[in-house]
């Protein structure tokens, strides 16, 4: 006796061919509101700024003046950023996936630490300003500079840094390892040698990634007391400073005031895109180049 | 100074050419080893001499203990944390289960070949000299000897010699594992363990490391998890018959395979059961 009747399978098979093409109708959907939203926002961002941006707009101080303000010191100020950002997300962030997937006893507290780090990732990034508001600013007294800014900025993306690494660590086949220990390599050139390469790619993706996180926030930095206003152009990492979003928050809150800034908006939004977009690419082809076979 | 030194090949080379399955030097003793994984009893009171220049075998059928012996031998087997071990194994008359004996060291004098081959994602080069390296060789004249050396020795020098620096994923299965037994020979080891090194490859491959095997006899000590009777029976001075963590029988190959004493060795070895 046969369980699968071919008869009632026969007349099975229309509606079942017909539910598969609604539910891969119902998928292309929810792809496209995703793309037409973005492809409007784009088109409207660039409609809007792309007129705007020039060589004075790019290397150019700030003014009230909307047709001769300039960006640079905003573009200067997230470059301080960012070198503040990689070192200290990479040495802190990496050390301590290092740390938790390779040498931390698994037990009780190393997954009590893992689900901590990965809940921190989680927190809305304004609680992280007003962390660094009174760390940085008012406890260590640095004032609203760069240090303060990049400490804040490192803080809010150190979890997705490590979290990534861990991944990444986590994926490098065993197999691997047990073959360098059965060398007689101890753990640290195992580490080094073996998992680190291995692991890289997936730790330098996961980094970009979060780097273009930090670069795009802007709610930490209002909550520091980062101005838009015309500060002379950072030169160290105590100086003030202004950066790209924040530009972008300013000229949006006074585009009542004078129209044209909505216009500078929109076009520092495109600075700030292309930005995103070439460290984006960045870490795409990191991955491609050094992804390694095994 | 190693507290583990090796013996000079010199005066054991002679040796191996006049004795041959007699009892030449033993080189592991095994007493009264327990093993537990966690509450698992994987190993219960083993007892085992291995000796010099032989291939040792060891069968048994599926979950008796076989790859967790082995891997007791170089302490790979404390990388699973809930390992815990009661008893002895001596190396050359040193208990190597004494948690003060540096476990780097034993791993130079003893290397191993895995199950599944696991090349470095490296250059075919960078995959021999990595052990080399690591133990702080630097001079780039000695590193391509011994790469040539071990390459030699695993009788693959002449498939890869002109492709050294490219990728060892390039290579065929087999190929791959031949590079895993030369990565081996050049931390200059004395004895290899090998976990059933042929079960992932092509009866072709598998043939050219039974070879290899008899080959590096001469110089090595070689203890072989296999579960291929005819190949344990083809290559091998002793097998060990475990079963649930137990050695039921330890003999000369030839007896295990023509005169078991326990009726369970020939049950299994006749493929009645595992
Ligand atoms: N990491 C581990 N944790 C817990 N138990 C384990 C672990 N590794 C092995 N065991 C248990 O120890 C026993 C022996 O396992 P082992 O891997 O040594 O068997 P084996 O003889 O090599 O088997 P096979 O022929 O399938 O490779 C089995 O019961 C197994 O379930
Ligand atoms: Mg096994």
């Amino acid at each position: 006796m046969k369980y699968i009747d071919d008869i009632k399978v026969q007349k099975r098979m229309n509606s079942r061919v017909l539910k598969n093409d609604i539910v891969k109708q119902l998928f292309l959907a929810a792809t496209l509101f995703g793309l037409v939203v973005l492809a409007v926002l784009l088109i409207r961002v660039i409609t809007e700024g792309a007129a705007w941006i020039d060589w004075n707009f790019l290397t150019g101080k700030l003014s009230t003046a909307a047709e001769r303000a300039g960006i640079m010191g905003a573009i200067l100020g997230t470059s301080w950023l960012m070198l503040i950002v990689v070192p200290v997300t990479l040495f802190i962030g990496v050390g301590t996936a290092i740390y938790l997937e390779l040498y931390a006893k698994k037990g009780k507290f190393q997954s009590f630490i893992a689900t901590n780090i990965s809940n921190l990732a989680g927190v809305p990034s304004i609680v992280y300003g007003l962390l660094g508001l009174t760390i940085f600013v008012r406890a260590m007294d640095f004032g609203n500079v760069v240090m303060a800014g990049g400490l804040t900025l490192s803080l809010l993306v150190l979890p997705i840094v490590i979290v990534a690494a861990q991944e990444a660590i986590r994926a490098v086949p065993q197999h691997l390892s047990e073959a360098s220990y059965g060398m007689g390599a101890t753990k640290w050139q195992t580490v080094k040698n073996i998992v680190l390469p291995a692991a890289l790619p997936g730790i330098l993706t996961g980094s970009i990634l979060a780097l273009s996180r930090a670069i795009g926030e802007t709610a930490p930095l209002t909550v520091l007391g980062i101005p838009a206003l015309l500060i002379p152009f950072p030169e160290g990492l105590f100086d003030t400073f202004t950066a790209l979003p924040m530009q972008i928050y300013y000229w949006t809150l006074d585009s009542s005031l004078v129209e044209e800034y909505a216009y500078l908006a929109a076009a520092t939004i495109i600075v700030l895109l292309v930005l995103l977009f070439l460290l984006n690419s960045i870490a795409i082809f990191i991955r491609n180049k050094f992804q390694q076979r095994y | 100074m190693s507290p583990l030194t090796k013996t000079k090949k010199v005066k054991v080379d002679i040796k191996s050419e006049t004795s041959t399955t007699k009892n030449n030097e033993v080189v592991y003793d095994t007493k009264d080893l327990n093993l537990w994984y966690g509450e698992t009893h994987a190993l219960k009171d083993v007892n085992l001499s291995i000796h010099e220049k032989e291939v040792t075998a060891i069968i048994g059928p599926s979950g008796c203990g076989k790859s967790t012996y082995i891997k007791t031998l170089n302490r790979m087997v404390e990388l699973v944390p809930s390992v815990r071990t009661t008893g002895v194994i001596t190396y050359k008359g040193k208990n190597i289960l004494d948690k003060s004996l540096k476990v780097e060291d034993l791993r130079t004098h003893v290397g191993m070949v895995f199950q599944k081959p696991n090349p470095f994602p490296k250059s075919i080069y960078e995959n021999i000299a990595y052990g080399p390296k690591i133990h702080g060789i630097r001079n780039k004249k000695v590193l391509d000897e011994i790469v040539e050396k071990s390459l030699r020795g695993a009788s693959i020098w002449d498939e890869v010699k002109d492709r050294l620096n490219e990728n060892a994923y390039g290579l065929s299965g087999g190929q791959q594992q031949r590079l895993c037994i030369a990565r081996c020979l050049a931390i200059e080891p004395n004895v290899i363990l090998m976990d059933e090194p042929t079960s992932a490859l092509d009866p072709k491959s598998t043939l050219r490391i039974e070879e290899l095997v008899q080959e590096l006899k001469k110089e090595y000590s070689i203890i072989i998890v296999t579960h291929n009777m005819q190949q344990a029976a083809r290559i091998s001075d002793k097998t060990a018959f475990f079963l649930n963590g137990e050695v039921v029988e330890y003999d000369d190959t030839n007896n295990i395979f023509t005169n078991p004493e326990d009726s369970r060795t020939e049950d299994y070895i006749s493929g009645r059961f595992g």
